[in-house]
Protein backbone atom coordinates (compact mmCIF):
# COMPACT_ATOMS: atom_id res chain seq x y z
CA UNK A 1 0.00 0.00 0.00
CA UNK A 2 1.29 3.38 -0.99
CA UNK A 3 0.56 5.93 1.71
CA UNK A 4 1.04 8.81 -0.73
CA UNK A 5 -2.09 8.20 -2.78
CA UNK A 6 -4.63 10.98 -2.48
CA UNK A 7 -7.30 10.41 0.06
CA UNK A 8 -10.65 9.26 -1.18
CA UNK A 9 -13.64 11.43 -0.48
CA UNK A 10 -14.85 9.74 2.70
CA UNK A 11 -11.38 10.10 4.25
CA UNK A 12 -11.18 13.70 3.20
CA UNK A 13 -14.48 14.40 4.83
CA UNK A 14 -13.00 13.32 8.13
CA UNK A 15 -9.93 15.46 7.71
CA UNK A 16 -11.24 18.58 9.41
CA UNK A 17 -11.69 16.71 12.66
CA UNK A 18 -7.98 15.93 12.61
CA UNK A 19 -6.84 19.42 11.68
CA UNK A 20 -9.01 20.80 14.43
CA UNK A 21 -7.05 19.01 17.14
CA UNK A 22 -3.68 19.53 15.53
CA UNK A 23 -3.90 23.27 15.13
CA UNK A 24 -5.83 24.18 18.24
CA UNK A 25 -2.79 25.87 19.76
CA UNK A 26 -1.59 27.94 16.79
CA UNK A 27 -5.15 29.14 16.25
CA UNK A 28 -5.51 30.86 19.56
CA UNK A 29 -8.79 31.30 21.42
CA UNK A 30 -12.03 30.56 19.62
CA UNK A 31 -14.80 33.11 19.23
CA UNK A 32 -17.19 30.57 17.85
CA UNK A 33 -17.19 26.83 17.74
CA UNK A 34 -19.58 25.76 15.05
CA UNK A 35 -20.40 22.05 15.10
CA UNK A 36 -23.15 21.55 12.61
CA UNK A 37 -24.38 17.99 12.21
CA UNK A 38 -27.42 18.65 10.05
CA UNK A 39 -29.37 21.66 8.79
CA UNK A 40 -32.85 21.04 7.49
CA UNK A 41 -35.28 23.25 5.64
CA UNK A 42 -38.44 21.26 6.23
CA UNK A 43 -37.67 17.76 4.92
CA UNK A 44 -34.76 19.00 2.84
CA UNK A 45 -31.32 18.26 4.25
CA UNK A 46 -29.38 21.36 3.23
CA UNK A 47 -26.06 20.88 5.03
CA UNK A 48 -24.44 18.08 7.02
CA UNK A 49 -21.21 17.64 8.92
CA UNK A 50 -19.71 21.10 9.02
CA UNK A 51 -17.46 21.69 12.00
CA UNK A 52 -15.85 25.08 11.62
CA UNK A 53 -14.22 26.60 14.70
CA UNK A 54 -13.65 30.34 14.22
CA UNK A 55 -10.56 31.80 15.86
CA UNK A 56 -10.32 35.25 17.38
CA UNK A 57 -8.84 38.05 15.23
CA UNK A 58 -8.71 35.87 12.18
CA UNK A 59 -10.59 35.86 8.92
CA UNK A 60 -12.32 32.59 8.21
CA UNK A 61 -13.56 32.09 4.66
CA UNK A 62 -16.24 29.71 3.42
CA UNK A 63 -15.81 28.71 -0.21
CA UNK A 64 -17.44 26.12 -2.42
CA UNK A 65 -19.61 25.65 -5.48
CA UNK A 66 -23.09 27.14 -5.76
CA UNK A 67 -25.64 25.40 -3.58
CA UNK A 68 -23.06 23.91 -1.23
CA UNK A 69 -24.67 25.69 1.72
CA UNK A 70 -21.90 28.13 2.61
CA UNK A 71 -24.37 30.98 3.12
CA UNK A 72 -26.66 28.66 5.04
CA UNK A 73 -23.82 27.82 7.42
CA UNK A 74 -22.90 31.48 7.84
CA UNK A 75 -26.51 32.44 8.58
CA UNK A 76 -26.61 29.75 11.25
CA UNK A 77 -23.95 31.62 13.16
CA UNK A 78 -26.22 34.53 14.11
CA UNK A 79 -29.54 32.70 13.83
CA UNK A 80 -30.61 34.56 10.69
CA UNK A 81 -31.95 31.24 9.43
CA UNK A 82 -34.63 31.43 12.09
CA UNK A 83 -36.58 33.55 9.59
CA UNK A 84 -36.63 30.74 7.03
CA UNK A 85 -39.74 28.59 7.52
CA UNK A 86 -38.91 24.97 8.35
CA UNK A 87 -35.32 25.68 9.38
CA UNK A 88 -33.94 23.15 11.87
CA UNK A 89 -30.43 22.61 13.14
CA UNK A 90 -28.86 19.51 14.64
CA UNK A 91 -25.59 20.17 16.39
CA UNK A 92 -24.38 23.14 18.33
CA UNK A 93 -22.95 26.58 17.75
CA UNK A 94 -20.91 27.67 20.73
CA UNK A 95 -20.41 31.41 20.92
CA UNK A 96 -17.96 32.40 23.64
CA UNK A 97 -18.86 29.32 25.61
CA UNK A 98 -22.64 29.39 25.15
CA UNK A 99 -24.69 27.39 22.68
CA UNK A 100 -26.69 29.99 20.77
CA UNK A 101 -29.24 27.30 19.90
CA UNK A 102 -29.79 26.24 23.50
CA UNK A 103 -33.35 26.60 24.72
CA UNK A 104 -33.98 29.95 26.38
CA UNK A 105 -31.47 31.80 24.23
CA UNK A 106 -32.91 34.97 22.69
CA UNK A 107 -31.89 35.15 19.01
CA UNK A 108 -32.29 38.94 19.12
CA UNK A 109 -29.64 39.10 21.85
CA UNK A 110 -27.37 36.80 19.82
CA UNK A 111 -27.57 39.09 16.79
CA UNK A 112 -26.62 42.12 18.88
CA UNK A 113 -23.17 40.65 19.53
CA UNK A 114 -22.67 39.26 16.03
CA UNK A 115 -22.69 41.73 13.17
CA UNK A 116 -23.71 40.89 9.63
CA UNK A 117 -22.91 42.38 6.25
CA UNK A 118 -25.10 41.20 3.39
CA UNK A 119 -24.50 40.46 -0.27
CA UNK A 120 -26.49 43.50 -1.42
CA UNK A 121 -25.56 46.75 0.30
CA UNK A 122 -28.63 47.54 2.41
CA UNK A 123 -28.35 50.91 4.14
CA UNK A 124 -31.51 52.24 5.73
CA UNK A 125 -33.40 55.01 3.93
CA UNK A 126 -32.10 57.66 6.28
CA UNK A 127 -29.02 59.78 6.82
CA UNK A 128 -25.50 58.37 6.96
CA UNK A 129 -25.37 59.46 10.60
CA UNK A 130 -28.59 57.64 11.50
CA UNK A 131 -27.47 54.53 9.66
CA UNK A 132 -24.41 54.20 11.87
CA UNK A 133 -26.30 55.31 14.98
CA UNK A 134 -28.94 52.61 14.49
CA UNK A 135 -27.19 49.86 16.44
CA UNK A 136 -26.09 52.28 19.14
CA UNK A 137 -29.69 53.39 19.66
CA UNK A 138 -30.85 49.77 19.70
CA UNK A 139 -28.35 49.06 22.46
CA UNK A 140 -29.38 52.22 24.33
CA UNK A 141 -25.83 53.53 24.04
CA UNK A 142 -25.39 56.46 26.43
CA UNK A 143 -21.99 57.80 25.42
CA UNK A 144 -20.84 60.26 22.77
CA UNK A 145 -22.63 59.36 19.53
CA UNK A 146 -20.61 61.70 17.31
CA UNK A 147 -17.37 60.15 18.51
CA UNK A 148 -18.53 56.56 18.07
CA UNK A 149 -19.94 57.29 14.64
CA UNK A 150 -16.72 58.91 13.49
CA UNK A 151 -14.77 55.98 14.90
CA UNK A 152 -16.97 53.46 13.06
CA UNK A 153 -16.81 55.37 9.77
CA UNK A 154 -13.04 55.65 10.08
CA UNK A 155 -12.91 51.95 10.84
CA UNK A 156 -14.83 51.29 7.65
CA UNK A 157 -12.50 53.59 5.66
CA UNK A 158 -15.43 55.83 4.76
CA UNK A 159 -14.91 58.82 7.04
CA UNK A 160 -12.95 61.03 4.65
CA UNK A 161 -15.53 60.58 1.91
CA UNK A 162 -18.61 61.34 4.03
CA UNK A 163 -17.47 63.52 6.94
CA UNK A 164 -18.99 66.64 5.34
CA UNK A 165 -22.30 65.03 4.46
CA UNK A 166 -23.30 62.94 7.45
CA UNK A 167 -26.82 64.33 7.23
CA UNK A 168 -27.37 63.25 3.62
CA UNK A 169 -29.02 60.01 2.63
CA UNK A 170 -27.07 56.78 2.85
CA UNK A 171 -28.81 55.67 -0.34
CA UNK A 172 -27.15 58.50 -2.29
CA UNK A 173 -23.73 56.84 -1.90
CA UNK A 174 -22.14 54.58 -4.52
CA UNK A 175 -22.47 50.80 -4.15
CA UNK A 176 -19.01 50.39 -2.66
CA UNK A 177 -19.55 53.28 -0.27
CA UNK A 178 -22.93 51.84 0.73
CA UNK A 179 -21.29 48.53 1.56
CA UNK A 180 -18.66 50.28 3.67
CA UNK A 181 -21.49 52.19 5.36
CA UNK A 182 -23.05 48.83 6.19
CA UNK A 183 -19.73 47.69 7.61
CA UNK A 184 -19.51 50.90 9.68
CA UNK A 185 -23.05 50.29 10.90
CA UNK A 186 -22.09 46.77 11.95
CA UNK A 187 -18.82 47.66 13.70
CA UNK A 188 -20.27 50.70 15.51
CA UNK A 189 -21.60 48.33 18.17
CA UNK A 190 -18.22 46.54 18.37
CA UNK A 191 -19.48 43.03 17.63
CA UNK A 192 -17.51 40.01 18.79
CA UNK A 193 -17.87 38.48 15.36
CA UNK A 194 -18.59 40.01 11.96
CA UNK A 195 -20.29 37.80 9.39
CA UNK A 196 -19.98 38.79 5.74
CA UNK A 197 -22.10 37.04 3.16
CA UNK A 198 -20.43 37.60 -0.24
CA UNK A 199 -19.93 41.28 0.63
CA UNK A 200 -18.26 42.12 -2.68
CA UNK A 201 -20.37 40.25 -5.17
CA UNK A 202 -22.39 43.36 -6.05
CA UNK A 203 -19.31 45.58 -6.29
CA UNK A 204 -16.82 46.51 -8.99
CA UNK A 205 -13.18 45.38 -8.71
CA UNK A 206 -11.90 48.63 -7.23
CA UNK A 207 -14.57 48.74 -4.53
CA UNK A 208 -13.92 45.04 -3.91
CA UNK A 209 -10.23 45.69 -3.35
CA UNK A 210 -11.03 48.43 -0.85
CA UNK A 211 -13.32 46.14 1.12
CA UNK A 212 -10.62 43.47 1.15
CA UNK A 213 -8.02 45.91 2.46
CA UNK A 214 -10.56 46.98 5.04
CA UNK A 215 -11.13 43.40 6.18
CA UNK A 216 -7.41 42.96 6.78
CA UNK A 217 -7.39 46.10 8.92
CA UNK A 218 -10.54 45.11 10.76
CA UNK A 219 -9.19 41.77 11.86
CA UNK A 220 -6.80 43.54 14.24
CA UNK A 221 -9.86 44.36 16.34
CA UNK A 222 -12.58 42.04 15.15
CA UNK A 223 -13.12 38.47 14.09
CA UNK A 224 -14.52 37.95 10.62
CA UNK A 225 -16.24 35.05 8.88
CA UNK A 226 -16.82 35.56 5.19
CA UNK A 227 -18.60 33.65 2.46
CA UNK A 228 -17.11 34.21 -0.96
CA UNK A 229 -17.40 32.66 -4.39
CA UNK A 230 -14.18 34.37 -5.33
CA UNK A 231 -11.21 32.09 -4.69
CA UNK A 232 -8.66 34.86 -5.11
CA UNK A 233 -10.50 36.82 -2.48
CA UNK A 234 -10.28 33.94 -0.02
CA UNK A 235 -6.57 33.62 -0.79
CA UNK A 236 -5.97 37.35 -0.35
CA UNK A 237 -7.78 37.83 2.94
CA UNK A 238 -8.52 34.59 4.77
CA UNK A 239 -6.34 33.03 7.46
CA UNK A 240 -8.30 29.83 7.34
CA UNK A 241 -10.59 28.52 4.66
CA UNK A 242 -13.40 26.01 4.82
CA UNK A 243 -14.23 24.25 1.56
CA UNK A 244 -17.76 22.96 1.29
CA UNK A 245 -18.98 20.69 -1.44
CA UNK A 246 -22.37 19.51 -2.53
CA UNK A 247 -23.39 15.88 -2.39
CA UNK A 248 -25.92 15.05 -5.09
CA UNK A 249 -25.75 11.28 -4.76
CA UNK A 250 -29.05 10.62 -2.98
CA UNK A 251 -31.01 12.67 -5.53
CA UNK A 252 -30.84 15.56 -3.11
CA UNK A 253 -28.46 18.48 -2.76
CA UNK A 254 -26.71 18.42 0.55
CA UNK A 255 -23.70 20.54 1.33
CA UNK A 256 -20.93 19.24 3.57
CA UNK A 257 -17.49 20.28 4.70
CA UNK A 258 -14.61 18.74 2.75
CA UNK A 259 -11.69 20.40 4.47
CA UNK A 260 -11.01 23.31 6.77
CA UNK A 261 -7.40 24.37 6.98
CA UNK A 262 -5.09 27.36 6.90
CA UNK A 263 -5.75 29.10 3.58
CA UNK A 264 -2.25 28.68 2.20
CA UNK A 265 -2.21 24.95 2.92
CA UNK A 266 -5.66 24.46 1.45
CA UNK A 267 -4.77 26.15 -1.81
CA UNK A 268 -1.22 24.83 -2.15
CA UNK A 269 -1.79 21.33 -0.92
CA UNK A 270 -5.45 20.42 -1.18
CA UNK A 271 -6.15 17.00 0.25
CA UNK A 272 -9.46 16.05 -1.32
CA UNK A 273 -10.02 15.50 -5.02
CA UNK A 274 -13.03 17.83 -4.91
CA UNK A 275 -10.91 20.64 -3.47
CA UNK A 276 -8.24 20.13 -6.14
CA UNK A 277 -10.82 20.21 -8.90
CA UNK A 278 -12.56 23.25 -7.45
CA UNK A 279 -9.45 25.38 -7.06
CA UNK A 280 -8.37 24.38 -10.55
CA UNK A 281 -11.63 25.99 -11.62
CA UNK A 282 -13.21 22.86 -13.06
CA UNK A 283 -16.64 23.83 -11.76
CA UNK A 284 -18.24 26.70 -9.94
CA UNK B 1 -35.41 45.92 -45.24
CA UNK B 2 -37.91 44.00 -47.27
CA UNK B 3 -40.85 46.14 -46.14
CA UNK B 4 -42.01 48.02 -49.25
CA UNK B 5 -43.18 51.05 -47.30
CA UNK B 6 -39.77 51.71 -45.87
CA UNK B 7 -37.74 51.35 -49.06
CA UNK B 8 -37.23 53.85 -51.85
CA UNK B 9 -37.11 52.72 -55.51
CA UNK B 10 -33.34 52.55 -55.74
CA UNK B 11 -33.21 50.02 -52.92
CA UNK B 12 -31.71 52.26 -50.24
CA UNK B 13 -33.68 52.43 -46.98
CA UNK B 14 -36.20 55.25 -46.71
CA UNK B 15 -35.17 57.36 -43.75
CA UNK B 16 -37.18 60.54 -44.30
CA UNK B 17 -40.23 61.27 -42.19
CA UNK B 18 -43.50 60.96 -44.09
CA UNK B 19 -47.20 60.70 -43.31
CA UNK B 20 -47.46 58.43 -46.32
CA UNK B 21 -46.01 55.73 -44.15
CA UNK B 22 -48.95 53.85 -42.66
CA UNK B 23 -47.18 53.25 -39.37
CA UNK B 24 -46.47 56.95 -38.92
CA UNK B 25 -50.05 57.83 -39.77
CA UNK B 26 -51.53 55.40 -37.24
CA UNK B 27 -49.02 56.47 -34.62
CA UNK B 28 -49.84 60.15 -34.96
CA UNK B 29 -53.62 59.65 -35.16
CA UNK B 30 -53.67 57.58 -32.00
CA UNK B 31 -51.60 60.20 -30.19
CA UNK B 32 -54.04 62.92 -31.21
CA UNK B 33 -56.97 60.73 -30.20
CA UNK B 34 -55.44 60.07 -26.79
CA UNK B 35 -54.82 63.76 -26.16
CA UNK B 36 -58.38 64.57 -27.22
CA UNK B 37 -59.90 61.97 -24.92
CA UNK B 38 -57.74 63.12 -22.02
CA UNK B 39 -58.99 66.67 -22.52
CA UNK B 40 -62.54 65.37 -22.74
CA UNK B 41 -62.09 63.54 -19.43
CA UNK B 42 -60.92 66.75 -17.78
CA UNK B 43 -63.85 68.70 -19.17
CA UNK B 44 -66.33 67.85 -16.34
CA UNK B 45 -63.77 68.76 -13.67
CA UNK B 46 -63.03 72.13 -15.19
CA UNK B 47 -66.64 72.90 -15.96
CA UNK B 48 -67.56 72.20 -12.34
CA UNK B 49 -64.71 74.40 -11.14
CA UNK B 50 -65.81 77.11 -13.57
CA UNK B 51 -69.39 77.00 -12.33
CA UNK B 52 -68.28 77.07 -8.70
CA UNK B 53 -66.11 80.12 -9.27
CA UNK B 54 -68.76 81.95 -11.29
CA UNK B 55 -71.62 81.22 -8.88
CA UNK B 56 -69.79 81.16 -5.55
CA UNK B 57 -66.64 83.18 -6.19
CA UNK B 58 -68.18 86.59 -5.60
CA UNK B 59 -69.09 85.61 -2.03
CA UNK B 60 -65.50 84.78 -1.13
CA UNK B 61 -64.39 87.13 1.61
CA UNK B 62 -62.93 86.83 5.09
CA UNK B 63 -66.41 87.15 6.59
CA UNK B 64 -67.58 84.08 4.65
CA UNK B 65 -65.32 81.98 6.85
CA UNK B 66 -65.81 83.89 10.10
CA UNK B 67 -69.58 84.34 10.27
CA UNK B 68 -72.42 82.01 11.20
CA UNK B 69 -74.89 80.66 8.71
CA UNK B 70 -77.84 83.06 8.37
CA UNK B 71 -81.39 82.01 9.12
CA UNK B 72 -83.97 81.51 6.40
CA UNK B 73 -84.71 84.73 4.54
CA UNK B 74 -81.88 86.67 6.17
CA UNK B 75 -79.02 88.35 4.32
CA UNK B 76 -75.30 88.34 5.12
CA UNK B 77 -73.69 85.71 7.28
CA UNK B 78 -71.20 83.07 6.19
CA UNK B 79 -70.32 79.43 6.42
CA UNK B 80 -67.73 79.65 9.21
CA UNK B 81 -69.44 77.18 11.54
CA UNK B 82 -69.78 74.65 8.71
CA UNK B 83 -66.14 74.93 7.62
CA UNK B 84 -64.97 74.54 11.22
CA UNK B 85 -67.44 71.68 11.72
CA UNK B 86 -66.08 69.81 8.72
CA UNK B 87 -62.57 70.15 10.11
CA UNK B 88 -63.67 68.95 13.57
CA UNK B 89 -65.51 65.93 12.20
CA UNK B 90 -62.46 65.09 10.08
CA UNK B 91 -60.19 65.37 13.12
CA UNK B 92 -62.49 63.06 15.13
CA UNK B 93 -62.57 60.63 12.19
CA UNK B 94 -58.76 60.74 11.95
CA UNK B 95 -58.36 60.02 15.66
CA UNK B 96 -60.17 56.73 15.07
CA UNK B 97 -59.12 55.82 11.56
CA UNK B 98 -55.41 56.67 11.61
CA UNK B 99 -54.31 54.40 14.45
CA UNK B 100 -56.73 51.68 13.40
CA UNK B 101 -55.87 51.84 9.70
CA UNK B 102 -52.11 52.10 10.14
CA UNK B 103 -51.93 49.34 12.76
CA UNK B 104 -54.06 47.12 10.53
CA UNK B 105 -51.73 47.91 7.63
CA UNK B 106 -48.73 46.93 9.76
CA UNK B 107 -50.45 43.69 10.68
CA UNK B 108 -51.23 42.89 7.05
CA UNK B 109 -47.83 43.79 5.66
CA UNK B 110 -45.49 42.64 8.43
CA UNK B 111 -47.22 39.88 10.34
CA UNK B 112 -50.17 38.37 8.46
CA UNK B 113 -48.33 37.09 5.40
CA UNK B 114 -50.61 34.72 3.55
CA UNK B 115 -52.41 33.64 6.72
CA UNK B 116 -56.15 33.09 6.65
CA UNK B 117 -56.90 36.00 8.97
CA UNK B 118 -54.80 38.30 6.80
CA UNK B 119 -56.61 37.19 3.66
CA UNK B 120 -60.00 37.74 5.29
CA UNK B 121 -59.06 41.20 6.60
CA UNK B 122 -57.67 42.20 3.19
CA UNK B 123 -60.82 40.98 1.43
CA UNK B 124 -63.06 42.79 3.92
CA UNK B 125 -61.04 45.96 3.36
CA UNK B 126 -61.52 45.75 -0.39
CA UNK B 127 -65.25 45.20 0.02
CA UNK B 128 -65.51 48.14 2.44
CA UNK B 129 -63.74 50.57 0.09
CA UNK B 130 -66.57 50.02 -2.36
CA UNK B 131 -69.30 50.28 0.27
CA UNK B 132 -71.92 53.03 -0.38
CA UNK B 133 -71.14 55.81 2.08
CA UNK B 134 -74.74 56.05 3.20
CA UNK B 135 -74.37 52.63 4.83
CA UNK B 136 -71.60 54.01 7.06
CA UNK B 137 -74.03 56.75 8.09
CA UNK B 138 -76.84 54.30 8.78
CA UNK B 139 -74.49 52.11 10.78
CA UNK B 140 -73.26 55.02 12.93
CA UNK B 141 -76.88 56.14 13.32
CA UNK B 142 -77.92 52.76 14.67
CA UNK B 143 -74.81 52.24 16.77
CA UNK B 144 -74.34 55.69 18.27
CA UNK B 145 -77.18 58.12 17.54
CA UNK B 146 -79.87 55.66 18.64
CA UNK B 147 -78.01 54.46 21.72
CA UNK B 148 -76.96 57.95 22.90
CA UNK B 149 -80.31 59.39 21.80
CA UNK B 150 -78.55 62.34 20.18
CA UNK B 151 -77.16 63.37 16.82
CA UNK B 152 -73.55 64.30 17.38
CA UNK B 153 -70.22 65.34 15.92
CA UNK B 154 -68.84 62.19 17.49
CA UNK B 155 -71.25 59.97 15.53
CA UNK B 156 -70.35 61.89 12.36
CA UNK B 157 -66.68 61.28 13.01
CA UNK B 158 -67.25 57.57 13.53
CA UNK B 159 -69.24 57.28 10.29
CA UNK B 160 -66.45 59.05 8.44
CA UNK B 161 -63.80 56.89 10.11
CA UNK B 162 -65.58 53.76 8.84
CA UNK B 163 -65.14 55.11 5.32
CA UNK B 164 -61.49 56.03 5.88
CA UNK B 165 -60.13 52.90 7.56
CA UNK B 166 -60.17 50.56 4.52
CA UNK B 167 -58.41 53.09 2.29
CA UNK B 168 -55.76 53.86 4.90
CA UNK B 169 -55.28 50.16 5.62
CA UNK B 170 -54.93 48.99 2.02
CA UNK B 171 -52.74 51.86 0.76
CA UNK B 172 -50.70 51.59 3.96
CA UNK B 173 -50.14 47.88 3.37
CA UNK B 174 -48.91 48.59 -0.17
CA UNK B 175 -46.55 51.28 1.12
CA UNK B 176 -45.13 48.96 3.79
CA UNK B 177 -44.71 46.10 1.33
CA UNK B 178 -42.78 48.39 -0.98
CA UNK B 179 -40.01 48.67 1.64
CA UNK B 180 -37.22 46.38 0.38
CA UNK B 181 -36.86 43.12 2.28
CA UNK B 182 -33.11 43.69 2.54
CA UNK B 183 -33.74 46.66 4.86
CA UNK B 184 -35.73 44.45 7.21
CA UNK B 185 -32.93 41.87 7.17
CA UNK B 186 -30.37 44.59 7.87
CA UNK B 187 -32.28 45.67 10.97
CA UNK B 188 -32.90 42.10 12.12
CA UNK B 189 -29.22 41.30 11.56
CA UNK B 190 -28.30 44.23 13.81
CA UNK B 191 -30.26 42.58 16.60
CA UNK B 192 -33.48 44.54 16.27
CA UNK B 193 -36.63 42.71 17.28
CA UNK B 194 -39.57 42.48 14.88
CA UNK B 195 -41.21 45.43 16.63
CA UNK B 196 -38.05 47.55 16.54
CA UNK B 197 -37.55 46.68 12.88
CA UNK B 198 -41.09 47.76 12.08
CA UNK B 199 -41.06 50.95 14.14
CA UNK B 200 -37.54 52.15 13.47
CA UNK B 201 -36.94 51.07 9.89
CA UNK B 202 -40.01 49.92 7.97
CA UNK B 203 -42.52 52.51 9.17
CA UNK B 204 -40.29 55.58 8.63
CA UNK B 205 -39.33 54.32 5.18
CA UNK B 206 -42.96 53.75 4.21
CA UNK B 207 -44.23 56.98 5.76
CA UNK B 208 -44.63 59.03 2.55
CA UNK B 209 -46.73 56.25 1.01
CA UNK B 210 -48.83 55.86 4.15
CA UNK B 211 -49.43 59.60 4.33
CA UNK B 212 -50.59 59.61 0.72
CA UNK B 213 -53.24 57.06 1.59
CA UNK B 214 -54.29 59.10 4.61
CA UNK B 215 -54.62 62.26 2.51
CA UNK B 216 -56.70 60.50 -0.13
CA UNK B 217 -58.96 58.99 2.51
CA UNK B 218 -59.36 62.40 4.18
CA UNK B 219 -60.12 64.12 0.90
CA UNK B 220 -62.78 61.57 0.05
CA UNK B 221 -64.36 61.59 3.52
CA UNK B 222 -64.46 65.39 3.65
CA UNK B 223 -66.76 65.60 0.68
CA UNK B 224 -69.19 62.93 1.87
CA UNK B 225 -72.68 64.06 2.78
CA UNK B 226 -74.57 60.84 3.33
CA UNK B 227 -72.70 59.61 6.41
CA UNK B 228 -73.22 62.97 8.13
CA UNK B 229 -76.94 63.40 7.36
CA UNK B 230 -77.94 60.77 9.91
CA UNK B 231 -75.21 61.44 12.41
CA UNK B 232 -73.79 64.96 12.73
CA UNK B 233 -76.97 66.51 11.37
CA UNK B 234 -76.47 70.29 11.24
CA UNK B 235 -76.23 73.26 13.55
CA UNK B 236 -76.61 76.99 13.03
CA UNK B 237 -74.22 77.73 15.87
CA UNK B 238 -70.50 77.57 16.48
CA UNK B 239 -68.97 74.39 17.80
CA UNK B 240 -69.12 74.78 21.58
CA UNK B 241 -66.64 72.11 22.54
CA UNK B 242 -69.23 69.36 22.93
CA UNK B 243 -68.74 66.44 20.60
CA UNK B 244 -72.05 65.02 21.82
CA UNK B 245 -74.05 67.72 20.07
CA UNK B 246 -75.01 68.10 16.40
CA UNK B 247 -72.46 69.99 14.32
CA UNK B 248 -72.50 71.86 11.02
CA UNK B 249 -70.50 70.67 8.04
CA UNK B 250 -69.88 72.01 4.55
CA UNK B 251 -71.31 69.00 2.79
CA UNK B 252 -74.57 69.00 4.74
CA UNK B 253 -74.77 72.79 4.35
CA UNK B 254 -74.59 72.35 0.60
CA UNK B 255 -77.25 69.66 0.75
CA UNK B 256 -79.58 71.80 2.90
CA UNK B 257 -79.06 75.20 1.28
CA UNK B 258 -78.93 74.19 -2.36
CA UNK B 259 -82.59 73.21 -2.27
CA UNK B 260 -83.58 76.34 -0.37
CA UNK B 261 -86.11 78.73 -1.93
CA UNK B 262 -84.07 81.67 -0.63
CA UNK B 263 -81.64 82.90 -3.25
CA UNK B 264 -79.04 83.99 -0.71
CA UNK B 265 -78.88 80.55 0.89
CA UNK B 266 -78.39 78.82 -2.43
CA UNK B 267 -75.61 81.29 -3.21
CA UNK B 268 -73.98 80.37 0.10
CA UNK B 269 -74.24 76.72 -0.99
CA UNK B 270 -72.24 77.59 -4.12
CA UNK B 271 -69.62 79.35 -2.01
CA UNK B 272 -69.47 76.40 0.40
CA UNK B 273 -68.97 74.04 -2.56
CA UNK B 274 -66.09 76.16 -3.74
CA UNK B 275 -64.49 76.11 -0.28
CA UNK B 276 -64.99 72.35 0.01
CA UNK B 277 -63.49 71.66 -3.41
CA UNK B 278 -60.57 73.93 -2.53
CA UNK B 279 -59.98 71.99 0.71
CA UNK B 280 -60.09 68.66 -1.13
CA UNK B 281 -57.81 70.01 -3.82
CA UNK B 282 -55.30 71.22 -1.24
CA UNK B 283 -55.25 67.78 0.37
CA UNK B 284 -54.78 66.05 -2.98
CA UNK B 285 -51.99 68.38 -3.98
CA UNK B 286 -50.34 67.83 -0.60
CA UNK B 287 -50.55 64.07 -1.21
CA UNK B 288 -48.96 64.51 -4.64
CA UNK B 289 -46.15 66.59 -3.16
CA UNK B 290 -45.46 63.85 -0.62
CA UNK B 291 -45.36 61.17 -3.34
CA UNK B 292 -43.10 63.19 -5.58
CA UNK B 293 -40.66 63.93 -2.78
CA UNK B 294 -37.36 62.20 -3.57
CA UNK B 295 -37.39 58.75 -2.01
CA UNK B 296 -34.07 59.32 -0.32
CA UNK B 297 -35.34 59.46 3.20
Amino acid sequence: MNMEIPMSAPDAAKAPALTRAASAVERGPLVMDCRIQRIYYGQFLAVRDADVPIAKNQITAFIGPSGCGKSTVLRCLNRMNDFVPGFRLEGSVQFRGQDIYAPGVDPVAVRRSIGMVFQQPNPFATTIYNNVAFGLKLNRFKGDYAERIEQALRGAALWDEVKDKLQTSGLALSGGQQQRLCIARAIAVEPDLLLMDEPCSALDPIATRRIEELMLELKQRYTIAIVTHNLQQAQRVADRTAFLFVDTTAGSRTGYLIEYRPTEELFNDPRAEQTKAYIRGEFS
Amino acid sequence: MADATTESPDGSPELRFSFANRRTLVDRSLTVLAIGLAAFALFPLFSVLYMLIVRGGHLLSPSLLTELTPGAGMEGGGIGNAALGTLIVVVVASLFSLPLGILAAIYLAEYAGESQLGTIVRFAGKVLTGMPSILAGVFAYAAIVVTTKSFSAFAGGVAMAILMVPTIMLTGEQALRAVPEKMRLAALGMGASRMETTLRVVLPTALPGILTGVMLALARAMGETAPLLFTALFSDYWFDGKLGAPIASLSVLIYNFSGSPFAHLSELAWAASLVLVALVLVLNVAAQVIIRRPKEF
